[in-house]
């Protein structure tokens, strides 16, 4: 079609409008099954950082650090039976990473799994239980004695993900953080 | 050019990641392994077809000097869309590939069907163009995922080989063996359907 000014902006003004509407439309459509996906993620996260458990209560929210850490409290029974700590690091090596880890009562840790993170496919993405062991040397550490950094650094007790030492010491230091925010329950 | 032609074009004389070189940036950053190149393959081909069948559509009304601001703005909306709907409905999915779908927009291969074909072309036509081409790009993607994974993780669509763990060259996995996969590749490929062609 010949081009006039006229046409050009009325033709594109007509497609951004009708695109417009259409990304509209289908964000209020898929706004609900979006939050549910999302809700049961989060159900699924904590389960599996935590061993049996009967309630989920609402999360404490704790800003640190320019962001939230979340704390769900887990009971059986009108018990504690542990903590699942939403936590994050701003220094993975693709931006922030966020991993729910499981404390028991008595403060050691039960589990973790990673919520979302940018890592490099094959290297820092190993931080995923799905792709390597190196999250499985956390579980039934307690804190007090098992040193939260990474052993190269001589900072603590963690073998790193080779090639990706970043990315390792990002994990630590979330968890680390889920640690410190986490430990004033332990004392109650 | 017969319909079965025009779909099967894309497969090896019209391949756009051997013979056509279109799409390089999803194709070197995606295929670490056959699976996420499996993944953005199919991503892309969805709306590759989608994008062709739109654009054919609306091609007559479209003035030729805004056209590429045009297909731009369906592509994009087509990309989103999907994106939202996969989200809603397949989380899983939505999961491995999140960082890839946004990426789809700036593949030229879409634009460089939608200005070379679909807006020339009837949209059953075009649809059959995008199939075809989106198979061609699948099947690259999936090969280079394929040969990176097993060189460089000694493993083949996750499944690890234990016995060659030792022997797994991690820079296949980074950037530089993208380059150095997909040249060979290139190579034995042209080599092998030089016949075809």
């Amino acid at each position: 079609m010949k081009s006039s000014l006229i046409n050009m902006v009325m033709v594109l003004f007509l497609i951004t409008l009708v695109c417009a509407a259409a990304i509209g439309g289908v964000y209020e459509l898929t706004k609900e099954p979006i939050d549910a996906a999302k809700q049961a993620k989060q159900i699924a996260a904590i389960s599996e950082v935590l061993p049996s458990f009967e309630k989920v209560g609402i999360p404490q929210e704790k800003s640190v650090d320019g962001d939230v850490v979340k704390i769900y409290e887990a009971t059986s029974g009108g018990k504690v039976v542990g903590y699942a700590v939403e936590t994050f690091s701003k220094n993975g090596f693709g931006g922030t990473i966020r991993i729910m880890v499981g404390f028991k009562a008595d403060g050691t840790i039960s589990g973790t799994s990673v919520i979302s993170h940018s890592e490099t496919p094959g290297l820092g993405d190993k931080i995923d239980k799905s792709k390597s062991d190196f999250s499985k040397q956390f579980e039934g550490q307690n804190p007090e004695t098992f040193k939260l950094g990474v052993k190269k650094d001589g900072a603590g007790d963690v073998d790193a993900i080779t090639a990706a030492t970043i990315s390792s010491r990002a994990f630590v230091d979330a968890v680390n953080r889920a640690y410190q925010q986490v430990k004033p329950y332990m004392e109650d | 050019m017969s319909n079965l032609k025009i779909f099967t074009k894309g497969f090896v004389k019209e391949n756009p990641t051997f013979s056509l070189l279109l799409g390089m940036c999803p194709t070197l950053g995606t295929t670490t392994s056959a699976v996420n190149g499996m993944s953005m393959g199919l991503a892309t081909m969805f709306v590759l077809i989608l994008s062709n069948i739109v654009i054919s559509l609306i091609k007559n009304l479209i003035p030729d000097k805004v056209r590429i601001p045009a297909f731009i703005v369906v592509i994009a909306t087509l990309v989103t869309l999907l994106q939202l709907f996969m989200e809603a409905y397949v989380p899983a999915i939505y999961e491995t590939l999140g960082v890839f779908i946004p990426l789809i927009v700036v593949n030229c291969i879409i634009l460089g069907r939608a200005e070379a074909f679909a807006s020339k072309n009837t949209p059953f036509k075009s649809a059959l163009d995008g199939a075809g081409i989106g198979v061609g790009f699948t099947f690259s993607l999936t090969l280079l995922g394929a040969a990176r994974e097993f060189l460089g993780s000694a493993s083949l669509f996750g499944h690890k080989f234990e016995a060659l763990q030792p022997y797994g060259m991690l820079i296949f996995v980074l950037a530089p063996g993208a380059f150095i996969a997909l040249s060979y590749l290139m190579v034995l490929f042209n080599k092998a359907t030089a016949k075809i062609k």
